[in-house]
């Protein structure tokens, strides 16, 4: 009875922490999307944001991208060279950049950045009490600290995502002229002729889902930072680790659903 | 009528039960010290009365009105009235010394901006911080700090205000500044309370006194009341006699 018991207590332990984070989220969410609807609404910090989150971002998802974009064409024009297939390089490049890697390794990578400088930034105020001090102050710490990133990255990701998108692309289109003997020019119009709207909205769309699931983690662990500073490196990780899970697996559901609603169109 | 009356207060954190029936209360105008040794919950007291905590149960009355059910939303003219001085400043690291004043102006009045720069200048002045208005508080020492803090907590005029360790850890002079503001403040007929182990600084400012021992104030009086008690606890912990 006492061994049966102890499992129960095992399991309950070993969920209590996902069932938590899911029923925190799905509160922080409830309360964001209520505040968002009412006054004040602090433009300057949305800016301060997008700054952030978006224009310091620019160097590393220019890279990412660039460096994407270059290893896939290589990989593809190397692997398809033996069965004479360099002519498809471009459009495999350009389609699964701008269905998937764009999207997701900007996403991945705005994780790492922002969802842990964000988490550790508001876990940094509970510590030093500056989010109970908004509060004693009369104002909200969501209106204040979490509608501000939420929007900012809703706003910046599709950006940063599109910017990706044309830097990938350039980077396939360098190496595919420089080691694939691919005419610039050719390898340009082939992008074009053969990649769609419909490839673009299909990675495109998943954007909207990734910044949430970038930034509503990232301020439900910051937030819920208690015991220290020590916590404040646990709250960084989780939040990084989260995200990251959440932008990889939610991706395969979401080209699922991407796929379907194309097959309706 | 007492402008804060706290009534049968309850409160736990999971198991760990930190306050079992906790009653006081304090006039218009009074300055009550809460004493107590390190973990006996004096600061969780204060945060309950703004609201940052919610009681298991029992009341809070701030101005003879219930806070203990209240929202975000409903706690916000409640948080205009009573002023919390947090123990380090709680000041916004990533604004100025003006920004963190303008802070709650901006939030809630109409003043203009002119007027917002005029009232901040002017409560800095009589803090004595005039030099440290576009500063940052990384670059602040940590008395200064917590005059910031305290001018913050203050320039929206509150009625009360709850000062959490006003004095901790700070040398004699900053020590010094801080007894003369909370003076200065009570001269305004502003109530407070006090939570403090600097016992001078107690004495100097506060009218009576509540221990808060064992989950519940064992022991609460004046001065006076207290000075002419037969085995006072307030007086035997001050001596250090008892924890």
């Amino acid at each position: 009875m006492s061994e049966q018991l102890d499992l129960s207590q095992a399991i309950a332990k070993r969920f209590q922490e996902p069932l938590e984070f899911l029923g925190g989220v799905a509160i922080l969410a409830k309360d964001t999307f209520n505040e968002i609807r009412t006054r004040p609404f602090y433009g300057s910090l949305l800016i301060d944001q997008i700054y952030l989150v978006g224009v310091k971002s620019l160097p590393l998802i220019f890279i990412t991208a660039l460096s994407t974009g270059m290893v896939m064409s290589l990989q593809y024009g190397l692997g398809l060279e033996k069965f004479g297939g360099k002519p498809y390089v471009p459009r495999l490049v350009a389609s699964t950049i701008l269905r998937e890697m764009g999207p997701v390794f900007t996403s991945l990578m705005l994780a790492a950045r922002v969802g842990a400088g964000m988490a550790s930034e508001i876990g940094s105020m509970v510590v030093t009490q500056q989010i109970d001090a908004i509060r004693a102050l009369g104002t909200s710490p969501i209106k204040k600290i979490v509608i501000p990133r939420v929007l900012a990255c809703l706003i910046v990701l599709p950006l940063l995502v599109s910017i990706a998108n044309l830097v990938g692309n350039l980077g396939g289109l360098v190496v595919g002229s420089a080691e694939l003997s691919l005419d610039a020019q050719f390898y340009y119009r082939r992008v074009l002729e053969t990649s769609n709207l419909k490839d673009y909205l299909a990675g495109f769309g998943k954007t909207f889902f990734f910044a949430i699931f970038i930034a509503m983690p990232s301020c439900y662990f910051g937030l819920n930072v208690k015991n220290g500073t020590k916590e404040v490196g646990i709250a960084t990780t989780k939040a990084v680790v989260t995200a990251s899970l959440l932008i990889l697996v939610g991706d395969f559901f979401l080209s699922k659903l991407f796929w379907v609603i194309e097959q309706w169109l | 009528m007492a402008l804060i009356d706290v009534i049968n207060f309850r409160k736990s954190f999971g198991p760990k039960v930190i306050h079992e029936d906790v009653s006081f209360y304090v006039r218009k105008g009074e300055c009550l010290g809460l004493v107590g040794g390190s973990g006996a919950g004096k600061s969780v007291i204060l945060r309950s009365l703004i609201g940052l905590e919610k009681p298991d149960s029992g009341q809070i009355l701030i101005d003879g009105v219930d806070i203990t059910p209240f929202n975000e939303k409903e706690l916000i003219p409640i948080r205009k009235k009573v002023a919390y001085a947090f123990q380090g400043g709680a000041l916004f690291d990533s604004m100025t010394v003006y920004e963190n004043l303008a802070y709650p102006l901006r939030a809630h009045t109409e003043l203009a901006e002119p007027a917002i720069a005029d009232k901040i200048h002017h409560q800095l002045a009589e803090f004595g911080l005039e030099k440290a208005i576009n500063l940052y508080p990384g670059e602040l020492s940590g008395g200064m700090q917590k005059r910031i803090g305290l001018a913050r907590a203050v320039i929206m005029q509150p009625e009360i205000i709850l000062y959490d360790e006003p004095t901790a850890g700070l040398d004699p002079y900053n020590t010094k500044k801080i007894q003369e503001l909370i003076l200065r403040l009570k001269a305004k007929g502003v109530t407070a309370i006090l939570v403090t182990h600097d016992i001078p600084t107690a004495m100097a400012v506060c009218d009576k006194f509540a221990f808060l021992k064992d989950k519940v104030i064992a022991e609460q009086g004046t001065i006076d009341q207290l000075k002419n008690r037969d085995n006072s606890l307030i007086q035997k912990f001050i001596e250090g006699n008892i924890l």
